[in-house]
């Protein structure tokens, strides 16, 4: 269709608007992560008039921010690796094979993913408290209650997504592998899998992301010790004095890993999401 | 011999009839491998998920406080007692329910809303070529991509009463306004958990939408233009039609994420919500976390279950008449 003038200025005009939308945060963070605390504490100033990096030296000693790291770091991987080794095989299971109980599966996975988080909130921490009290494993508070939530929260989602990515690939290729004498399934582990890397790898970048900012089960079922960067930075917001420079400066470091990661696998997560919700 | 109907699947073996009968072992291997293979996924589902849902709906109907909780097994059965307090319109409970529900749908219309409209406009324009393209594609992607989390306490400082931006702007800057609002108490704070939920949603909106506008054929615009139809006549009469489906999911998707919304106005506010931005989801954390109310909570917690899969199901139904005729 031919571009009329009129088109591209409503077009330019309509593109700045959601940039200046989309980037006021992304830009407020930026500059006050080089501005020293007076200045954050006084009126806003655009750009930082005494520029400093001292907030990303002395944020780490404001809240214990390598803890909260460490904690969400082996939360959110353990949670990552689990998922995805369960959700391939499961994919692997509805895309591949043929089973009574299929589709009641499939949509069983996918109806759960729709009930709101508190649902489960209070039934979980009831089940942990019944856990410890009865085999004195302790859930709540723990790596592992957090882990166990996060990868079934993520495992629909993945499961979805990577259903998607295996029945896009052609059977002939493990037909072809079963040929040279491999088993059914040890076709599918040495060729589909290979081939379907990069989707593995976008879905879980995904799954990571969902657990790294997941903050409603984090601020039930940590403690001191188990605390994660998504209930410990609220420490900067709802404090009175608050030391926002600093509290910008992690926002970058917490932000930056997974937004890279999730820029570099977009085209792929847009793929699986798309995918998923037209089936 | 027993053939479940239950969902779940079951651990059966199904009589074969094309296969040629094969030694026992190796065929009882290869009808259990599927079952093998989704037990993991359905242990994790069922304990996480559907076991808690039924837990859920039980703690409903007992007396659970901060005492009984340590031993809620023996929490006495209480019936209704917690459903009628949280339904008696008369009550304090009751009246603070209603009037979360109405702000939490007006909240929803508005966020869902906006944030389509967003989303579309930027796929919409994104999908013509010009300079510039893959730059905005990439940079409307950033507030879907960093945590939530950072992105309200972004939001937090921007409406800090004090001297976050807003207020620094309006007052010092353009001389508007004369005192320094407070925008996270009172009624501001209902426009702010508005704002930041819909820069928050939006950019899931442009993606979805951004997919869904590249399966559309140029070649379709390229006639609706032959016609002699109008840019915004060929958008609404060809091309939304044309990817109603994925509409469809997407509107259904941000409706269940911003009537669940928890992560703005707790990350906003704390345990708290003032009263003109409670949501719902917060006043069911606060009900049990925050007043140890959790028999409560938990009655709360299965309404809204409940109001959620009827508006799902009516939702469906009205939407997808083709689908299930097909079906039928």
């Amino acid at each position: 269709m031919r571009e009329t003038t009129s088109f591209r200025v409503v077009r330019s005009i309509v593109l700045a608007v959601l940039f200046l939308f989309a980037a006021l945060p992304i830009y407020v963070i930026v500059t006050s992560s080089f501005k020293p605390l007076r200045d954050v504490s006084g009126p806003w100033t655009w750009l930082p008039e005494h520029f400093t990096i001292d907030p990303y030296i002395t944020m780490w000693r404001t809240i214990p921010l390598a803890k909260y790291f460490a904690n969400s770091l082996i939360v959110s991987v353990t949670a990552t690796v689990l998922s995805l080794l369960i959700a391939i095989i499961a994919a692997y299971a509805l895309t591949r094979l043929k089973w009574r109980g299929q589709r009641s599966f499939s949509l069983l996975v996918l109806s759960t993913q729709m009930f709101p988080g508190i649902l489960f909130l209070l039934p979980l921490y009831l089940l942990f408290i019944q856990i410890q009290r009865t085999i004195g494993l302790q859930l709540n508070g723990s790596y592992l209650g957090l882990i166990i939530t996060y990868l079934t929260f993520s495992l629909p989602f993945a499961i979805w997504m990577l259903m998607g990515f295996f029945a896009a690939m052609p059977e002939e290729l493990e037909e072809a592998a079963m040929i040279d004498g491999t088993s059914r399934l040890g076709g599918f582990i040495r060729v589909i899998l290979p081939i379907a890397r990069p989707g593995i790898v976008a879905v879980g970048v995904f799954a990571f992301m969902n657990s790294w900012g997941e903050v409603l089960f984090a601020s039930v079922l940590t403690t001191t010790d188990t605390r994660t960067l998504a209930v410990g930075m609220q420490a900067f917001a709802t404090n009175v004095e608050v030391r926002w420079n600093e509290a910008m400066a992690a926002s970058i470091i917490i932000s930056l890993p997974v937004l890279i990661a999730f820029l570099l696998v977009q085209r792929n997560i847009v793929q699986g999401l798309s995918a998923g919700a037209v089936k | 011999m027993s053939v479940a109907t239950s969902p779940k699947p079951p651990v059966v073996r199904k009589p074969d009839a094309i296969e040629p009968p094969a030694p026992p072992r190796r065929r009882s291997r290869r009808n259990l491998l599927p079952y093998l293979l989704v037990l993991p996924a359905l242990i994790a589902e069922l304990s996480i998920h559907i076991i808690p849902m039924f837990l859920g709906i039980y703690t409903s109907f007992i007396r659970l406080n901060q005492v009984s909780i340590r031993n809620w097994i023996a929490a006495p059965f209480v019936g209704l007692e917690n459903y009628m307090r949280g339904l008696d319109p008369a009550g304090a409970i009751g009246s603070q329910f209603f009037e979360t529900l109405l702000r939490t749908i007006v909240y929803t219309i508005l966020v869902v809303g906006l944030s389509w409209m967003l989303g579309t406009a930027a796929a919409y324009y994104l999908s013509t070529n010009f300079r510039g393209r893959a730059f905005f594609r990439t940079f409307f992607l950033i507030p879907y991509a960093i945590p939530a989390f950072v992105g309200v306490i972004a939001w937090a400082f921007i409406f800090n009463q004090r001297d976050g931006l807003v207020n620094s702007v309006l007052v010092d800057q353009l001389h508007i306004v004369s005192d320094r609002p407070f925008w996270l108490v009172g009624p501001g704070a209902f426009f702010v958990i508005v704002v930041v939920s819909v820069w928050s949603l939006w950019p899931f909106a442009f993606l979805l939408q951004l997919a869904a506008l590249q399966s559309v054929p140029a070649e379709v615009h390229e006639a609706a233009s032959l016609d002699g139809a109008g840019r915004m006549k060929t958008f609404f009469r060809v091309t939304l039609p044309m990817i109603r489906a994925s509409n469809v999911v997407l509107i259904l998707l941000m409706f269940l994420a911003s009537f669940n919304q928890f992560n703005v106005p707790f990350v906003l506010f704390g345990i708290s919500s003032p009263k003109e931005a409670q949501l719902i989801s917060p006043l069911i954390y606060q009900f049990s976390f925050g007043t140890w109310n959790f028999g409560l909570g938990a009655a709360v917690s299965t309404l809204l279950l409940v109001f959620l899969v009827i508006v799902t199901i009516i939702y469906v139904r009205l939407v997808m008449p083709k689908e299930k005729a097909t079906h039928a």
